[in-house]
């Protein structure tokens, strides 16, 4: 879907630490935010709200994920022949 | 080494045959409390010094502290790329200058044409993969290892308390 270029501005730092990841192997804390930010984006456009929540998600993906995860998660995206439910 | 192996065997064989070929023999000892006691207790006490802040320094290496910074890095055959992603997407490879390309002075195997730059005194997360095959990035004097996978995010924490240059070199076979 549609995804912005840059960050939008304002006080960030990093992922803070989730509970729901804790050890090692973050493989699944950037695949979820990544799949929660479309989500997230997906619903709120759907109800005609802004999508200025989904931010969040977007930011903590764009700091954890590997740019050529993004890039290839968003060219299956755009050929419809991503493998995650969004 | 073989000289010291001949001297400590030489050297016990020499106590046995003494032990064994003596005139000498006490038979009536039958207790010895005091220093029983004594080197009972004692070695115990050290080794209860020695275990408490061991296991200190243990839950000190797994504690979670929110980072400042994260930075990813991906193995490549035969480089690192480095991603700063926190705020714009800053990204650049990092290779390893070949021996015949160094200025006086510095390092062979170690130098690289881009280092990574890093804030001293913070947290940093670090998170790494690889984009082929298996490599392992490493910064031992930062008490880092952590192996690269494809496919898999590998989180470590990075903490400098000094100013510097540290040097790494991948810890993994990672040749065709």
């Amino acid at each position: 879907g549609a995804e912005s270029q840059k960050p939008p501005p304002g006080k960030w730092w990093t992922p803070p630490f989730d509970p729901r990841f804790p050890n090692q192997n973050q493989t699944r804390n950037c695949y979820q935010n990544f799949l929660d930010y479309h989500r997230c984006q997906k619903t709120m456009k759907r109800r005609g709200k802004s999508a200025q929540p989904c931010e969040y998600y977007f930011r903590v993906y764009h700091s954890l994920c590997p740019i050529s995860w993004v890039q290839r998660w968003n060219d299956q995206i755009k050929e419809g022949t991503f493998a995650g439910k969004i | 080494t073989l000289m010291i192996v001949f001297l400590i065997s030489s050297l016990v064989l020499y106590i046995i045959s003494l032990m064994l070929t003596t005139e000498l023999t006490h038979t009536s000892t039958m207790d010895a409390q005091e220093v029983e006691t004594v080197w009972t207790i004692l070695p115990a006490v050290i080794l209860i010094l020695i275990a408490l802040p061991s296991l200190r320094i243990l839950y000190m290496m797994d504690e979670i502290t929110t980072p400042t910074l994260t930075l990813k890095t991906m193995g490549h055959q035969w480089y690192w790329s480095y991603e700063y992603t926190d705020y714009e997407s800053l990204c650049f490879d990092s290779y390893m200058t070949p021996p015949l390309e160094l200025d006086p002075g510095e390092l062979r195997l170690l130098e690289v044409d881009n280092r990574v730059v890093l804030p001293t005194e913070m947290s940093i997360r670090m998170l790494i993969s690889s984009e082929d095959v298996l490599h392992s990035w490493t910064v031992p004097s930062l008490g880092v290892k952590t192996d690269a996978i494809p496919g898999r995010l590998n989180q470590a924490t990075l903490m400098t308390s000094r100013p510097g240059i540290y040097y790494g070199q991948c810890s993994e076979i990672c040749g065709a």
